[in-house]
């Protein structure tokens, strides 16, 4: 990938151990899904996203298979429960070697 | 005055039929059949029982490049209990599965939302597996009027 996809992740940067938060994460990407032909007629070749990986202080908490029915520019969001303060970090991998990341910092008090 | 041989006249009406069906002619897409044998492959052929699970989608979808769908599924999501996978399905999309979610005990409230493509006016099915290893499910009907994933590129 040429072009670094932009993420955009919403974690609390702030909760009480034991709250259940809300993460919410979105990516650019098109997600081509390979059914579509260009004017040509020929066929797009498939480019999605394929998976998305969660991990709250390296422990996996959310693992997501994509399928090509998934929008362009992946919306997911899902809940944790906010054991101890640390790094919450998002991997997506994808078609052509596709790979971004991100992160966010919540302290639990 | 002449007349169209018969011959002419046959081969122009088989190019036509020919050229209707090839306006037809669309890739495979997933039908209740494939969608049912996409499930069995999740649950390696074990029961599916309705209910736990709650599927949230407009009943009406003007745009299917985007439907915002929600999966929520009834868990104490306690280490003993807890929901460990959340599929979902579609009838007539050109494949069954749209997502495929593992989580457990850590998440806390088994809720996940994301927006999906939609090709048709169809049926959707949402699925749960609990730690337990029993699956539950939901359907949602859903009316579209613009179609996602065939159209040409903008």
């Amino acid at each position: 990938m040429a072009v670094p996809a932009r993420t955009l992740i919403n974690v609390p940067p702030k909760a009480k151990r034991g709250d259940v938060i809300l993460i919410r994460t979105l990516i650019s990407h098109v997600m081509e899904n390979g059914f579509r032909v260009d004017n040509m007629g020929k066929p797009i070749p498939r480019n999605i996203i394929t998976s998305m990986v969660c991990t709250y202080n390296g422990e996996e908490i959310f693992n997501a298979t994509l399928h090509p029915a998934i929008s362009a520019n992946p919306f997911i969001t899902f809940h944790t429960v906010a054991t101890e303060s640390g790094t919450i970090a998002f991997k997506w991998t994808g078609d052509n070697g596709f790979e971004a990341e991100a992160s966010a910092s919540i302290s639990v008090e | 005055m002449e007349r169209t041989p018969l011959s002419l006249a046959t081969t122009r009406r088989l190019f036509l039929a020919g050229a209707g069906a090839l306006l037809v002619v669309r890739p495979a897409g997933a039908t209740p059949e494939t969608m049912a044998a996409a499930i069995r492959q999740v649950t390696g052929g074990k029961p599916v029982t309705p209910g736990k699970v709650k599927l949230t989608i407009p009943p009406l979808v003007e745009n299917g490049n985007a439907v915002a769908v929600t999966i929520s599924a009834d868990s104490p999501m306690t280490e003993k209990d807890h929901v460990t996978a959340i599929h979902l399905f579609t009838q007539k999309n050109p494949l069954p599965n749209v997502i495929g979610i593992r989580l457990g005990a850590r998440a806390g409230k088994a809720e996940v939302s994301t927006r999906i493509r939609l090709a048709d006016t169809q049926q959707l099915t949402a699925l749960c597996e609990m730690s337990d290893g029993t699956f539950w499910s939901d359907t949602a009907d859903v009316i579209l009027t613009l179609s996602a994933c065939l159209e040409d590129p903008v």
